[in-house]
């Protein structure tokens, strides 16, 4: 029964986004919520007629039909149809499409898939509420599922995903794809957005395995979109492809570690995902033609690097060259940690330490672990000075007591 | 934060000498600085870096080949770093790879920075 209902779930899931995008490019986004309700209230139906007489033989094909049926009636019913919508179309290809029958084909799913993406992720809109809105819209996720994956309440989603489509209405952002001389541009703010996507599941607050690890899936499956459609196949999608493979890969090995204050210690490299690298490669090799090296590029060779078991100089060495280069293009205390670490492994202890001290980035826990465990074996007193720091920083409960462990080790010395 | 400019010069020397395996060495050292200074949060600009080849236009429409200037010592290439103070400045020049082949490092704020001491010395407007 639960197997069943999962199935389900997945299946709405799945075709909420499809349904609400070929929807919104007929009728036009301002009627996006519209368009919620009648996929929303389609599942409901086929809920209650598939409970009845079980489940047709394809259930897809079903919820398009009757998605067909109510989306008419609605329109005709409210004349929005006569009044609003013939009158607000404009562009040509809206105005010849047959209005009166949705056009479920592949073709047209994908299209409408691809536009929506672009007018979600527009820049005009406030960049929290686009990655609430691209959850909903673009991912099929329930308001809960988005209240838990930002920790966050249904008060506040809920104000935001309207703000964020009162501005779609205000910009009169359109289901379209932009120019041709603005592609690349807006295609950057795409990509930003399906990165924030990723990394919300890949480094979320919520300890719920299955939302993140759909919203790392769903990134995936975004940035795939993109490299299926020419003029958005860039090398940047491709190293963002690739940098999102290489860290899913290791996506379950990172599950079974207990402690998560351990940033640095060795995964159980058998639960790497070894056909997801072997999809990580094909990507980075295609996002190395041309010559543009976005910052994209440099995270997927890092990550690829950590996708190698074998600790070498070599590997270490180029890690470290990979963050000097990302912090030049990229500046954030979190690069600037893990460069230190890098240094630390490729130049020796004492090089690190040096570089370490004058971080001073004296709000970040992660900041004293890093000193701490650098001055482990060198200096007792200083690696518990350190470690101390970070446990008054530390905003877990869990994140307390491994430091605690770690004070208490080195006292016991 | 102050912007400075870092001009980097060195002894003008015969580079075509150096080995692969050297010149590898060289690149990271400077990797490794640049990083440094970028992990502070402190790099500004990744400048501009000079060919050890050029010309030299003097009064006269004398052109040369070089030295650059006078003393036999050319110049490299530059950043602007974003520091507190001079002094500040002068830390991060700290360890910078061409002190390591008797090279030197010009510290110099922005001209605008003089221009706005010398005017609030002189009681003058800020503009």
């Amino acid at each position: 029964m639960e197997q069943e209902r999962d199935a389900l779930k997945a299946l709405f899931q799945k075709e909420f986004s499809k349904m609400v995008a070929v929807i919104s490019r007929q009728f036009g986004l301002h009627h996006i919520e519209i368009a919620e309700d009648i996929v929303s209230e389609t599942f409901l139906l086929a809920l209650e007629a598939w409970a009845v007489k079980g489940m047709p033989p394809n259930p897809t094909a079903w919820l398009y039909k009757a998605a067909k049926r109510k989306t008419l009636y609605h329109f005709r019913r409210n004349k929005i149809l006569e009044d609003k919508i013939i009158p607000e179309l404009t562009s040509n290809q809206e105005k010849s499409s047959e209005i009166s029958e949705l056009d479920f084909s592949q073709q047209n799913i994908k299209d409408s898939q691809l536009q929506m993406l672009f007018a979600i992720c527009n820049p005009a809109i406030a960049s929290e509420a686009q990655i609430g809105l691209a959850l909903r819209i673009l991912c099929g996720f329930g308001i809960d599922e988005i209240v838990e994956a930002f920790l966050s309440n249904k008060e506040t989603i809920n104000k935001r995903l309207f703000r964020a489509k009162e501005k779609l209405r205000a910009e009169k952002v359109k289901m379209e794809l932009p120019p041709e001389n603005e592609v690349d541009k807006r295609l950057d703010n795409v990509l930003h957005i399906i990165y924030l996507l990723f990394n919300e599941g890949y480094y979320s607050k919520t300890q719920n395995q299955i939302l993140r690890k759909d919203l790392c899936t769903d990134a995936l499956r975004l940035g795939t979109m993109l490299t299926e459609y020419e003029k958005t196949n860039r090398p940047k999608t491709n190293a963002l492809l690739a940098l999102m493979c290489f860290h899913a890969s290791r996506f379950g090995a990172r599950q079974t570690n207990a402690d998560p204050v351990v940033l640095f210690e060795q995964q159980n490299q058998e639960l790497w995902d070894l056909p997801l690298i072997k999809k990580g490669y094909f990507f980075l090799n295609l996002s190395a033609q041309g010559d543009e090296v976005s910052s994209y590029h440099i995270e997927a060779k890092i990550a690829g690097w950590h996708c190698v078991k074998e600790d070498t100089n070599e590997k270490w060495n180029d890690i470290l060259h990979l963050y000097n280069q990302l912090l030049l293009v990229n500046y954030s205390p979190g690069v600037a940690l893990n460069r230190t670490f890098a240094l630390y492994k490729a130049n020796g202890r004492q090089a690190a330490l040096i570089e370490a001290e004058k971080l001073k980035l004296e709000n970040s826990h992660f900041y004293f672990i890093l000193l701490g465990e650098l001055y482990k074996d060198l200096d007792a007193n200083k690696a518990v000075f350190n470690f101390r720091r970070a446990h008054a920083l530390a905003q877990t409960d869990t994140e307390k007591q491994i430091l605690q462990a770690k004070i208490d080790s080195l006292l016991s010395k | 934060m102050e912007d400075f400019v870092l001009l980097f010069r060195q002894p003008d020397s015969d580079d075509s000498q150096v080995s692969a395996t050297e010149m590898k060495a060289i690149f990271k050292k400077w990797d490794d600085w640049f990083g440094g200074v970028a992990a502070q949060g402190k790099l500004n600009n990744m400048g501009i870096r000079l060919n050890s080849q050029g010309k030299v236009l003097k009064a006269g429409g004398v052109i040369t080949d070089g030295p650059f200037v006078e003393i036999r010592e050319r110049l490299n290439g530059f950043i602007v770093v974003k520091a507190e103070n001079l002094e500040d400045a002068i830390t991060l020049a700290h360890g910078c790879p061409i002190l390591d082949i008797n090279g030197t490092v010009e510290i110099r704020p922005f001209f605008m920075n003089e221009q706005r001491e010398y005017n609030l010395l002189s009681g003058k407007s800020a503009l």
